[in-house]
Parts: structure tokens; C-alpha cells; sequence
């Protein structure tokens, strides 16, 4: 694994062993220290044997390091019988000379002491199995049964001092089981000899869920994890979880992808979600959220990608069912193989199972969008920590891979107007949509509205939307007297609207029949003036001919005055 | 009274101090209880190490009645004889 250090490069770091373990290297930073004894504690049930026989097997089938198990309370049938289940074949891998199990057994009753004696019948039986496969990991499972069949305790333990002495002269990783005690880490006291790597198992039962946490007790030489972290035993062995490993270094995309409704995707502005993001749709009950996943599911398969959809409330069939009742046919991309529905009560298995279900089925499937529908009652199965340690490990394994996650939860109506999810998801997510019920007086309407998307511009509305047989239609945005109105106001406001536009057409109309009234009593106000303008005006004419006639008749009769009358005109007088 | 064969396998390792008092002491009380009726074997396991199987030996020097049955393990350098004796379930016989 890489080296953590930056600051000493040049300093060697202690070798070791890989477990090839899943999450197991992570947590110790390379595997187990080579060459040197490791305690694996833990009590009944909890996985010991069974990780030391993974162990050794991936050693022999990842590493080729051959290995030798020592079983001291199983019989070799037994061991390959009980790890055939994971895909361990110790009898193919006994007839390769890979590996090499010794039952050695330890009966009290058969045996007498008389005297002084040693255990290097051990040693030899150890060092002639090693010696034959050139075996590099060994693993003593357990050596505390040694303690019910020899009774001189003092030395029995001096004999396991020189057996890990020993050991570790021979360079070869060991592996020992051991019992928990009570208060103690082993029950003999085991944990004085093996002092460099001490790993605890732990097989809790919280309200009635098993749950396996794992820690490293210590690791001398090397830094390590420190923290519990869950495991599990799945079919391909032992799987740890480490939350802190997981390093935020990951690609992005600038892809863009659809929510599947159209109306949403105007809010964004970038018309939609990264490809690789995380979105978080909440709201109270009955706001539509599966829907909403749905519609994105729709969008992707319409697309040719493919879509997972795990389902903690629903049927795949009921869920099929409804959203048909909406427009949204899922069936035909369930045929083609492009949606796939996974339902499960969240009460039937641990967190972490359902976190490596996850992890397997994106796996399997490689779907380029997972929906998770709800997240909120992941809380019955753990308490609020684990879930939100499991979701942060869920949503950065999806990032990783480039998958576009939705998750829906609901959320308390109490705390509605904190705007908090109970899981402390917000954070996590990219995208954060809520979903409300806007309560008017006398009805319910829903809203939607986008609390925040890292990476670009988004829309601060409230949007109506109503869930149609067409679908999640978002309304138009209706502005009233105090803000955004919806619901029956938005009707009234849209009614009122209208009757005020029409007023205002009439008034015009009004306006304008004044007017033209107006313009025609004036019209004729002035055809009347000019009517009579004219008639004065001819007066005044005539009056002017007939003064200028008279001037005339008296101008000429005063001309006939003043010339005599007709005299005959005279001739030569 | 049926004369048994005893069996005696007594499994050591090289020639360190405990192996060589545990063969000397066996061959002595051998020959004192149960002379002429026993067959004695040593074996060496740093010359044979896969018989250390066979007999599921884990201590150095064990002594193993294989017959009669049932089968007994006596771990020791076989210092005591008086357990050494009903270990391997032997009436002492005191004899020249």
C-alpha cells in the first residue's frame, strides 16, 4: 500500500504481510507484521478461525506464500467442510502442497506427567510441516487448548515463550487465535507473549442485531486504524468496512443529467444534477418522493443507462403498480434489464450487511445511477451515528465510481421547519431538494423547492407541483399581493387577475367612447360657428355690396346733378 | 492369567539430558516388571519428524503403551516410577 508519510520518505517502513483481507489491509496499513506473531482475539462465534484460515488461503492464492494451519480443536475434515462455503478448497490446495493442515490433538486424560519434560514434539511437528511446503504464514488455532492438556502451567509457558521465539526466528507471519477472557484480552494470558499485533474481535447485540466490530488493540511498529470498525462474514469471506480510509480524491464529471422532470430541471442552473453527484430529496409523508425517484429512474433508463433502485418501503410490483397510476411505465426497463428493484425490509439484517449488499450489486450490476428509497429508516437497524458512518461510506463509494445517487428520506414534521434531516446527510450530498406540504386554509398543497446544489445556480422559489396521470407537473409561478400563492389562492389570485384585466380593458373602451364623443360634439360645435361665421359673413357682403351700390347710385345721380341738363349743343355760335 | 505383549513406544528427541534419563529409566523398569514380556521401540524424531503425527506427540520425551489398548501417553523423563508404573497401568513386580 502507499505510504502515508510524506514528510520520511526515506525511512523504511515495517514490512509487511497482506492479509488480502477486504478493508483488513487498509485498517493496518499493509497487512500483518511479517515474520512476526499476530493475536487474534475475540469471543465464541466470532469469526476467528475463520480469519485466519482466509489468511492463509489468500496467501497461498493472492500472494503464493504457502501456509500451515495448526488446529488444535478441529480436525482437518472438519476445517475444509466448514470454509467450503466461502470457496475454500483445502483439500485441492492440501494436494498442491499450498497449504498444509495438522489436527493436533490434546486429550487430558491420556496423559500422565512423571517427570520433566518439554513440548519440542511441537516444535518438530511445527518445523517439519513448515519446512516441507516452505510454508511463509503459519497459523495456531488455538494454543490455548495446550492449556487443558498440560497441566504444569509453568512449563507450558515457558515452552510458548520459546514457541514464538522460535517462531519468529523461523521469519515466518503467524497467526493465534485465542479465546476472550473476562477482562482480559485472552483468557491465559496469552497477550504477554505475542506483543506485536494485537487485533480484538467483537460480536455484539444491539436490539437484537448482531453486530461485528473489529479493532486493533496494537501494532507495534506501524501506524495503524484505532477506531471499532464493523465487519462482516459474507460468502467470500471476511469483509471490513473502514470508514477513514476512504480518501476524497476521486474524479468528477461535467456531465449533466436529467431528474427526469423537466419543470425541476429549469430550477437548476445547469438544467440538472453532475453526473457522480449525490442528491437528497426530503420531505414529511405523502410529498411524492418516491415519485420523484421514480421519474429520475424513468429518465435514465429512457436514456439506455442503467438504474438500480433499492427499495426499503415497497414491493417491486406495488411499486411498479403506482407509478404507472402517474405515467411512468418502469415494467418494460425491468424486462429489458436496464432498471433493477431491490426490496428489503431495512429490519432484516445489520447496516453493514445492506451497506456490502449495496457494494456487491453495484458490483454486479454497474448501473450508472442508484436510487435509495428511504434512507430514513435505516435508523431502526442502528442508531443515528452508525447510519450516517454507513451512508458517508455509501455515498463515497458511489462518488467514486461516477454513479449519480438519489436518496429520499422522510423527515419528522417537528422538525420540518429546521430544515435538518436526522441523519446529518445534508452535508454530505451535493443537491438537496425538499419536498413541503404548503398548508393553506382548508388544504394541502405541495411545493418543492431546492435547499442548495453545490456547483451552480439554482432557483429560490417554492415551486407548486401536482402529481398528475401524466406525471410531476410543476405549476407556473403565480405572484399575489404577499408573495408566491398557491393552492385554491392561486386560483383566486389567477381569477382576480383576469377580472382586473378585463376592468381595465372596459375602462379603456370607456375611455375611448368619451373620447370620440367628445371629438363630435366639438365638430359639431365648430361646423355650427363656421356656419355661422359664413352667414355673418355674407351678411356683411351684402351690406358691403349694398352700401358700395348706393355709393355708386348716389355718386352717379350726383354726377347727373352736377352736369346740365341736355343743352342742345351749340354750334358755331 | 493371558501373557500380554506390552508395546512401548517411546518417542525422543536427539540425545538431550531428558531423553537419555527417560530411556534409561524405561529400559530399568522394563526390565525390573516386565521382563521378557514387552517390546520396546524408540524413536527418534529429529531423524523421523512426520511420526510426530502418527502418535499426536507434543511433549519430548513421551513414552505411548500402544498395547494393550487402551492407548496411554506418559510425557516425562519417567523419574517417578511409582507413575510411570500406573501410567502404564503395571503391577509392580519386585524381582531379581
Amino acid at each position: 500500500m502507499e505510504e502515508h508519510s510524506a514528510a520520511a520518505p526515506l525511512l523504511p517502513q515495517l514490512p509487511k504481510a497482506p492479509t488480502g483481507i477486504e478493508g483488513l489491509d487498509e485498517i493496518t496499513e499493509g497487512g500483518l507484521p511479517l515474520g512476526r506473531p499476530t493475536l487474534v482475539c475475540g469471543s465464541a462465534g466470532c469469526g476467528k478461525t475463520l480469519l485466519a484460515m482466509e489468511f492463509l488461503v489468500r496467501g497461498v492464492q493472492d500472494f503464493h506464500e504457502p501456509g500451515v494451519f495448526m488446529a488444535f480443536e478441529e480436525t482437518a475434515e472438519e476445517l475444509a467442510a466448514n470454509v467450503a462455503s466461502l470457496g475454500f478448497d483445502l483439500p485441492a490446495l492440501q494436494a498442491q502442497k499450498l497449504l498444509k493442515v495438522d489436527h493436533v490433538h490434546v486429550d487430558r486424560s491420556e496423559i500422565e506427567e512423571t517427570g520433566e519434560y518439554d513440548l519440542e514434539g511441537l516444535f518438530i511437528r511445527l518445523g517439519y510441516a513448515i519446512d516441507s511446503i516452505g510454508a511463509k504464514r503459519v497459523v495456531l488455532d488455538t494454543i490455548e487448548a495446550l492449556f487443558s492438556g498440560f497441566p504444569n502451567q509453568a512449563v507450558l509457558r515457558s515452552e510458548i515463550r520459546r514457541l514464538f521465539r522460535w517462531l519468529k526466528d523461523k521469519g515466518v507471519t503467524t497467526v493465534i487465535t485465542a479465546e476472550r477472557g473476562d477482562g482480559t484480552l485472552t483468557r491465559q494470558g496469552l497477550e504477554e507473549y505475542v506483543s506485536d499485533c494485537v487485533i480484538l474481535l467483537d460480536n455484539r447485540v444491539i436490539d437484537q442485531i448482531t453486530t461485528r466490530r473489529l479493532r486493533i488493540v496494537k501494532y507495534r511498529g506501524s501506524t495503524h486504524g484505532t477506531n471499532e470498525y464493523p465487519y462482516l462474514i459474507s460468502e467470500d469471506g471476511i469483509a471490513v468496512l473502514p470508514v477513514t480510509s476512504l480518501q476524497l480524491n476521486h474524479e468528477v464529471s461535467d456531465q449533466m443529467v436529467s431528474s427526469g422532470i423537466p419543470g425541476l430541471d429549469e430550477m437548476f442552473g445547469l438544467r440538472g444534477f453532475y453526473k457522480g453527484s449525490s442528491v437528497l430529496v426530503t420531505g414529511t409523508a405523502g410529498t411524492a418522493k418516491t415519485t420523484l425517484g421514480a421519474a429520475f429512474a424513468q429518465e435514465i433508463c429512457r436514456r439506455g443507462g442503467r438504474c438500480l433502485l433499492f427499495a426499503f418501503e415497497e414491493s417491486p410490483k406495488q411499486l411498479i403498480r403506482n407509478m404507472r397510476s402517474v405515467g411512468m411505465d418502469l415494467a418494460p426497463f425491468v424486462e429489458q434489464g436496464l432498471l433493477h428493484i431491490e426490496a428489503s425490509r431495512p429490519t432484516i439484517s445489520g447496516l453493514e450487511r445492506h451497506l456490502v449488499t449495496i457494494h456487491k450489486m453495484v458490483g454486479e450490476f454497474r448501473p450508472d445511477a442508484v436510487i435509495i428509497d428511504p434512507i430514513s429508516n435505516l435508523i431502526t437497524v442502528g442508531n443515528i451515528n452508525e447510519v450516517r458512518s454507513m451512508l458517508t461510506r455509501l455515498i463515497d463509494f458511489l462518488k467514486v465510481n461516477g454513479i449519480t445517487a438519489l436518496f429520499t428520506a422522510l423527515i419528522n414534521t417537528r422538525t420540518n421547519q429546521n430544515e435538518m434531516t436526522e441523519e446529518g446527510v445534508s452535508s454530505l450530498v451535493d443537491v438537496w431538494i425538499s419536498v413541503r406540504d404548503l398548508e393553506g386554509i382548508g388544504e394541502r398543497n405541495r411545493g418543492i423547492s431546492i435547499l442548495k446544489a453545490r456547483g451552480m445556480a439554482h432557483s429560490n422559489q417554492v415551486r407548486e407541483f401536482v402529481v398528475t396521470s401524466r406525471g410531476i407537473e410543476l405549476l407556473d409561478v403565480v405572484i399575489g399581493p404577499t408573495g408566491i400563492v398557491t393552492g385554491a389562492s392561486r386560483l383566486t389570485q389567477q381569477l382576480q387577475e383576469q377580472a382586473q384585466t378585463l376592468a381595465a380593458q372596459q375602462e379603456i373602451e370607456r375611455r375611448d367612447r368619451e373620447l370620440e364623443r367628445r371629438r363630435r360634439m366639438l365638430e359639431a360645435n365648430i361646423a355650427n360657428l363656421r356656419t355661422e361665421f359664413e352667414s355673418v359673413e355674407e351678411e356683411l357682403r351684402q351690406i358691403s355690396t349694398d352700401e358700395q351700390s348706393r355709393q355708386q347710385s348716389l355718386t352717379a345721380g350726383k354726377q347727373r346733378i352736377a352736369t346740365p341738363p341736355h343743352l342742345p349743343t351749340t354750334s358755331a355760335d | 492369567m493371558e501373557e500380554e505383549t506390552w508395546e512401548l513406544r517411546l518417542y525422543v528427541a536427539g540425545q538431550t539430558p531428558k531423553s537419555v534419563t527417560a530411556l534409561a529409566n524405561l529400559r530399568r523398569y522394563c526390565e525390573q516388571h516386565l521382563k521378557g514380556r514387552y517390546v520396546l521401540e524408540v524413536i527418534d524424531l529429529l531423524v523421523n519428524p512426520q511420526l510426530a503425527e502418527g502418535d499426536q506427540i507434543l511433549a519430548i520425551p513421551t513414552l505411548v503403551r500402544k498395547v494393550p489398548e487402551p492407548i496411554r501417553k506418559i510425557i516425562g523423563d519417567l523419574s517417578n516410577e511409582e507413575r510411570v508404573l500406573v501410567g502404564l497401568d503395571v503391577r509392580p513386580h519386585s524381582s531379581k
